[in-house]
């Protein structure tokens, strides 16, 4: 048993990609779902519902943006009156920009990455803990490969996931007194849109004009220890609900990799 | 979940009480069949009280009260012929093998400087060359799966240094370099390895006069359960003195499952905080 029967989440970006598939492993483990997305993705975030109701789970939607601390607050105090509590908060909202050398990157590039991927986790957080009971409970924030090393023309990126480490590290100390853990979880390049895209085949694929996911899937592959070249949202949501079960319940603090190998293969 | 590992064989080592135990059990629960070797008797320079044959027989009912089979072998993982012998057998009786866990070890105390010879290499020799054999025994039959798991019980010690214990922590740290080399050896056979770093577990290897004197340097006596617990809660964030076996198995669990099918090459504490406190 994961002790998640009838328990309350909170999952950020929860409108596609990594972000629903936490909302359905969540249901599938007997809990309830709060479910964030901005406006713009309100269709699909109504799908995200409808998905975790189809596991006979109660979900309350809240369109919300991370960067406004006002509408965050709202949506948890919504989603926890039409739930009735809260338990684990999966901090999960973030971009991946377009890369550039350090030193090209605009102000706005800069501080728009820091706002969602930093600023907004600390937002989720802030509005989240009031609400959390003094009971336990987990908290896990979505961090990646990049909060753990640098790559070329990440900056921003790289900067915001590093930083989300610090941010956990502390939360770990002041609330594990309440016996709230904070752990984070570091994917290497996980099989959405995110990655799956031309943007990022292209930059992947400097040798071919028109490079496909297949052409991008060789180079990332290469670059892992496991013979995959991404690693499913699934994979990423059994990581996070191994931390948020009770079987993590002594687990605070720390860095989870689910990186197929990415970070440890010798060159 | 449930069932997250039916049809898997797994090779336990230290598997007659405290963690290894734990791993037995709880991988039995979920489906495996167990290959669970250990010691059963003392050790040099070590002042725990040894493991004994009534201890892995214990064990090795438990794993059949899960309703799974099991296979015993008392064997010593300083000698590399013995666990040969013995790892082939298991794997004999089963058909196969799955997953690892190398979870043998022995605590003792001592000043950086002032270890004996004799306590720093069985340190070696156990915690860190016992590991290296276990791998290097197995890995051929997880190979010849083309799959297959294998965790290596280190330490938070593992992962920072800890005073009076320099042997104990050089051995935990060497485990985990040996776990990101072998990773990368083994990630082209499809095999996953990684490390689990507990902080105090509530078994035998802790809970002596040893240890627990250790933790209350300001009594003249052996410290009750309670001293301890209180002395050794301030090492942890979360509010818990220790952490129980099943943590630690639960962990390796997770690691062996499906659920970490690419998880590979990571160092992950089950440590109460204590690591980032």
């Amino acid at each position: 048993m994961t002790g998640l029967l009838d328990k309350v989440v909170l999952v950020t970006g929860a409108a596609q990609g990594t972000g629903r598939v936490h909302c359905q492993r969540f249901a599938d483990e007997g809990a309830d779902v709060i479910a964030v997305d901005v406006p713009a993705v309100a269709d699909e975030l109504r799908s995200t519902a409808t998905e975790v109701e189809k596991r006979g789970r109660r979900c309350a939607a809240a369109c919300s943006d991370v960067c406004d601390i006002d509408s965050m607050t709202v949506a948890v105090e919504a989603g926890v009156a039409a739930l009735g509590r809260l338990d684990v908060v999966v901090a999960n909202a973030g971009i991946h920009p377009p890369g550039a050398p350090t030193w090209e990157l605009t102000e706005d590039e800069w501080l728009r990455t820091l706002d969602v991927n930093l600023t907004g986790v600390w937002h989720t957080v802030k509005a989240s803990v009031p609400s959390m009971g003094s009971t336990g409970g987990s908290i896990v924030i979505i961090s990646s490969t990049n909060g753990l090393r640098g790559t070329a023309n990440t900056a921003h990126y790289t900067a915001s996931k590093h930083a989300v480490v610090g941010l956990a590290r502390t939360l770990a100390n002041e609330l594990g007194p309440r016996g709230i853990r904070v752990n984070t979880v570091h994917p290497g390049a996980v099989g959405t849109a995110m990655v799956l895209n031309e943007a990022t085949f292209k930059r992947l694929r400097p040798d071919l004009l028109n490079p496909k996911a297949e052409d991008a899937a060789e180079v990332l592959k290469a670059r892992n220890l496991l013979p995959v070249p991404w690693v499913e949202p699934v994979d990423v949501a059994n990581a996070v609900v191994f931390l948020a079960s009770d079987e993590g319940r002594y687990i605070t603090g720390t860095q989870l990799v689910v990186d197929a190998g990415l970070t440890q293969k010798s060159t | 979940m449930s069932g997250r590992l039916t049809g898997k064989v797994a090779l336990i080592t230290g598997a007659a009480r405290g963690i290894g135990r734990a791993q037995a059990v709880r991988f039995a629960e979920e489906g495996a069949d167990i290959i669970a070797l250990d010691i059963c008797g003392p050790v040099d320079t070590v002042v725990v009280p040894p493991s004994t044959p009534e201890d892995l027989d214990e064990t090795a009912q438990l794993v059949v009260a899960a309703g799974q089979n099991v296979v015993t072998e008392i064997v010593d993982v300083r000698d590399a012929d013995q666990l040969q012998r013995a790892a082939d057998r298991g794997v004999e009786a089963f058909g196969g093998l799955d997953i690892v866990c190398a979870t043998a070890g022995i605590t003792s105390r001592g000043m950086a400087t002032e270890l004996s010879t004799v306590a720093w290499q069985t340190m070696l020799d156990i915690n860190l060359s016992g590991v290296w054999r276990t791998c290097k025994v197995t890995a051929p039959h997880l190979i010849a799966r083309g799959s297959g798991s294998i965790t290596l019980v280190s330490s938070i010690a593992g992962l920072r240094g800890l005073l009076g214990v320099a042997h104990y922590t050089a051995a935990k740290h060497g485990v985990v370099g040996l776990m990101r080399s072998l990773a990368n050896d083994l990630a082209p056979h499809g095999i996953r390895v990684n490390s689990v770093h507990p902080t105090n577990v509530d078994t035998p290897l802790i809970q002596n006069a040893a240890v627990a004197g250790a933790f209350r340097p300001d009594l003249d006596r052996e410290p009750t359960r309670q001293e301890f617990a209180e002395a050794a809660r301030t090492m942890n964030m979360l509010d818990s003195p220790w952490v129980e076996p099943v943590d630690v198995a639960n962990a390796c669990l997770f690691l062996a499952s499906e659920e970490a099918r690419y998880i590979t090459a990571v160092t992950l504490p089950v440590d109460a905080g204590s690591t980032q406190r």
